[in-house]
C-alpha cells in the first residue's frame, strides 16, 4: 500500500511552505508558463542563461504542495547546469516519477530522490512534472503556454 | 396495542412520520454493489456524486439481461429479439416521460447526456434564430458544457455570449439577470443546480421573466435531476437536459426534453439511419419526433440502464430522497463548516448535493490525495466551471458532493480525514 510518508516527505513539505527561488525575474533571458488544466495549478519559470549554461532561475506560480516543492528543488538543482544537462535531469525525474527507473535512480538525481514516491500515486506525476515541463518550454523558447495534458 | 392506544401515545408528528415510508439508508447503500469495495483497504466512503453516481444492482442487471437475452437492433427487424428491445428502449422513453412530467413521450429524446443535449438544441433551434449581434444569455456559476458550444455558436455568428453575475454567496444576481433580457437575446441557456456551488437556480422565475419576452429557456439540469422532483410542465421550460450517470444509469446515455411544437420545427442534429422516414439521392425525408434526432444505432443498453435506473430513484421516492440529502447536507455544512480554517465556497440559500470548500494554506489537491488514502472520494479541481473559481479567486476546490446512499458516519468520516490533512499539512 502507497504510503501517505512517501509523497509528503519532511523535505517536500518544507520546500512547499518556503520554495527557494519563488520570485519573479525582471530581465529574464527566457521565461515561459506552464498549466496544468486538471487541478488549475500555473507555474512561471524565469532563466538567466550565460551562453548554454543556466546562470540564475526562478519561478512563480500557485499550485499544491508537490507542484510547489518540485519547482523550488528543480530551481536549486539546474542553477549552474547546461542545457544539455538540464534536459537529462528532467527525463531522469521524469522517469522516476512515473516509476520507469526500477534499476534505482541516476546519480545526477541526488537530492531530487525524495519524489521517487510520487510513482505510487500516479494522479499527481503532473503536479511533480509542471516546472520540468515548463522550464523545458523556457529552454525551447515556446511562447505558448505548457499544459501537463 | 390496538392502534388507537399507539396513536393517542405519541405526539401527532410522530405518529405521521410512522405511517410515512421510512427512508433507511442502510437498506438503500445494499442495493449498491460498488459500494462493498474497500479502497487503500478501507471502507469506501463515495462522496463524488456529482462527478458521476453509483449503480444500483438492478440498472447493471437490467444491462446485463438486455445483452443476454434481447439483444437487437430497434425500430427494425420483424424478429421477436428486435421487438423486446424496441419495447424496452421505448418504455424507458416512457418512465422518462413520466419522471419528468413531460406531457408526450416524443418529446423525450435520447442524447449521449447533458453535454450532446446542449450542443443539439445550440446547432439546431438556437442555430437557426440566432443572428448576428443577436445574444445568448447563460449565468456565471455554467459548467463548461453550459459555455463553450454556445461559444462556438456566438463565434461563427458573430453574435454575442452574455453572461449574468453571481453574488459572494453564490446565488444569481436576479436584478443584473432582469436587466440583461432584451429583444437581442434569442436563447437563455441556465444551470438547475451549479456543479460546483451547488446552488439552486430559481428557473420558474426565471423561464417567466424569459417568456413575457417570447425568449426560449433552456434548463441544464444534470445536477438537479438525481435531487429534486422535476415538472417540465410546470417550470414550463422549453428544453430540459440531463445526464443519466449523474442519476445512478449508465454513462453515455443522457435525455434532452424540449416541447413538441419546437421540436417539431427544428432540424436535424445528425443523420443517418433511424432519424429518415424515405432516402433517396435527390430527397430525404425526416422521420418524425423524436426519432429525428437519434440517428444511428443508438446505445440501446444504455436506454435501458437509464430506464431502470428511473425506476429506481421513482420506487425511492424522489422527494423521500430530497428530504435524505437535504438532511446529509445540512450536517455536512454545520460539520465542515465549524473545522478551522475551512472555507465554504458556495453558501446559497437555496443548495443541493454539493459542498464546495478550501483549506488556508492546503491545496485541494493534496487534501484529494489524503482523502483518497482514507477511502473517501471527493473531487478537487475546478470542476470544469473555470469561471466559478475566478469569482471567487480560487485556482480549484474540495467538492463533497451527496447521493442517496450517503450516510452521516460517511461525513463524520469525512471531517476525521480533514482533521488527518491539518495533522500533515497543517
Amino acid at each position: 500500500m502507497a504510503d501517505l510518508r512517501d509523497i509528503y516527505q519532511e523535505v517536500i513539505l518544507e520546500h512547499a511552505k518556503s520554495p527557494r527561488n519563488h520570485r519573479a525575474m525582471a530581465t529574464p533571458s527566457r521565461k515561459a508558463e506552464g498549466y496544468n488544466p486538471l487541478c488549475g495549478d500555473h507555474c512561471t519559470v524565469f532563466l538567466a542563461m550565460q551562453g548554454e549554461v543556466i546562470e540564475d532561475i526562478a519561478f512563480q506560480g500557485s499550485g499544491c504542495a508537490i507542484s510547489r516543492a518540485s519547482a523550488s528543488m528543480m530551481t536549486q538543482s539546474l542553477k549552474g547546469k547546461t542545457v544539455g544537462e538540464a534536459e537529462d535531469l528532467f527525463q531522469n525525474f521524469h522517469r522516476m516519477v512515473t516509476g520507469q527507473s526500477s534499476n534505482g535512480n541516476h546519480p545526477e538525481i541526488g537530492k531530487l530522490a525524495v519524489f521517487a514516491g510520487v510513482a505510487e500515486f500516479p494522479a499527481r506525476v503532473k503536479c511533480a512534472t509542471l516546472a520540468w515541463h515548463t522550464l523545458e518550454a523556457a529552454l525551447h523558447g515556446d511562447r505558448e503556454p505548457v499544459t501537463t495534458e | 396495542m390496538s392502534m388507537r392506544a399507539t396513536l393517542s401515545g405519541q405526539s401527532a408528528e410522530a405518529a405521521v412520520q410512522s405511517i410515512a415510508p421510512r427512508f433507511d439508508v442502510e437498506q438503500v447503500r445494499a442495493d449498491f454493489p460498488i459500494l462493498r469495495e474497500r479502497v487503500h483497504e478501507r471502507p469506501l466512503v463515495y462522496l463524488d456524486n456529482a462527478a458521476t453516481s453509483q449503480k444500483p444492482e438492478s440498472v447493471i442487471e437490467a444491462m446485463v439481461h438486455y445483452y443476454r437475452h434481447d439483444n437487437a437492433n430497434i425500430h427494425r427487424g420483424v424478429h421477436l429479439l428486435s421487438q423486446r428491445a424496441t419495447e424496452a428502449y421505448e418504455a424507458a422513453r416512457g418512465k422518462i416521460q413520466a419522471f419528468l412530467h413531460a406531457r408526450d413521450a416524443h418529446e423525450i429524446i435520447f442524447v449521449r447526456g447533458a453535454t450532446e443535449a446542449i450542443n443539439l438544441v445550440a446547432q439546431t433551434y438556437v442555430r437557426q434564430h440566432l443572428g448576428a449581434s443577436d445574444e445568448v444569455l447563460i449565468t456565471a456559476m455554467e459548467h463548461h458544457s453550459n459555455i463553450v458550444p454556445w461559444q462556438i455558436l456566438c463565434l461563427e455568428k458573430g453574435a454575442r455570449l452574455r453572461v449574468a453575475p453571481i453574488n459572494d454567496r453564490g446565488e444569481l444576481d436576479l436584478d443584473e439577470f432582469g436587466s440583461l433580457l432584451n429583444p437581442r437575446t434569442k436563447i437563455i441557456s441556465v444551470a438547475h443546480v451549479s456543479n460546483a456551488l451547488g446552488t439552486i437556480n430559481p428557473v420558474k422565475w426565471i423561464i417567466r421573466m424569459a417568456h413575457a419576452m417570447n425568449i426560449p429557456v433552456l434548463v441544464d439540469g444534470a445536477q438537479a435531476v438525481p435531487h429534486m422532483p422535476i415538472d417540465v410542465e410546470d417550470l414550463d421550460c422549453d428544453y430540459y437536459v440531463f445526464s443519466g450517470h449523474k442519476v445512478y444509469g449508465p454513462t453515455g446515455i443522457g435525455a434532452l426534453y424540449g416541447k413538441s411544437a419546437l421540436l417539431e420545427d427544428m432540424p436535424p442534429y445528425q443523420g443517418g439511419g433511424d432519424m429518415i422516414s424515405s432516402v433517396t439521392f435527390e430527397k430525404t425525408i425526416y422521420n418524425k419526433v423524436p426519432h429525428k434526432f437519434e440517428a444511428g444505432t443508438p446505445d440501446i443498453a444504455g436506454v435501458i440502464g437509464l430506464g431502470a435506473a428511473i425506476s429506481y430513484v421513482s420506487e425511492l421516492g424522489i422527494s423521500a430522497i430530497s428530504a435524505h440529502e437535504r438532511e446529509l447536507l445540512t450536517y455536512a455544512t454545520e460539520r465542515i463548516g465549524e473545522i478551522q480554517g475551512v472555507q465554504l465556497v458556495g453558501t446559497a440559500r437555496e443548495k443541493a448535493g454539493v459542498l464546495s470548500f478550501v483549506m488556508d494554506g492546503i491545496h485541494p489537491h493534496d487534501i484529494g490525495t489524503i482523502l483518497d488514502q482514507e477511502g473517501i472520494a471527493v473531487r478537487t479541481g475546478h470542476h470544469c466551471a473555470q469561471p466559478v473559481m475566478d469569482r471567487f479567486g480560487v485556482p480549484a476546490t474540495v467538492r463533497a458532493s451527496f447521493g442517496l446512499y450517503n450516510s452521516k458516519y460517511e461525513i463524520d468520516a469525512l471531517v476525521a480525514g480533514i482533521e488527518k490533512v491539518r495533522e500533515i499539512l497543517g
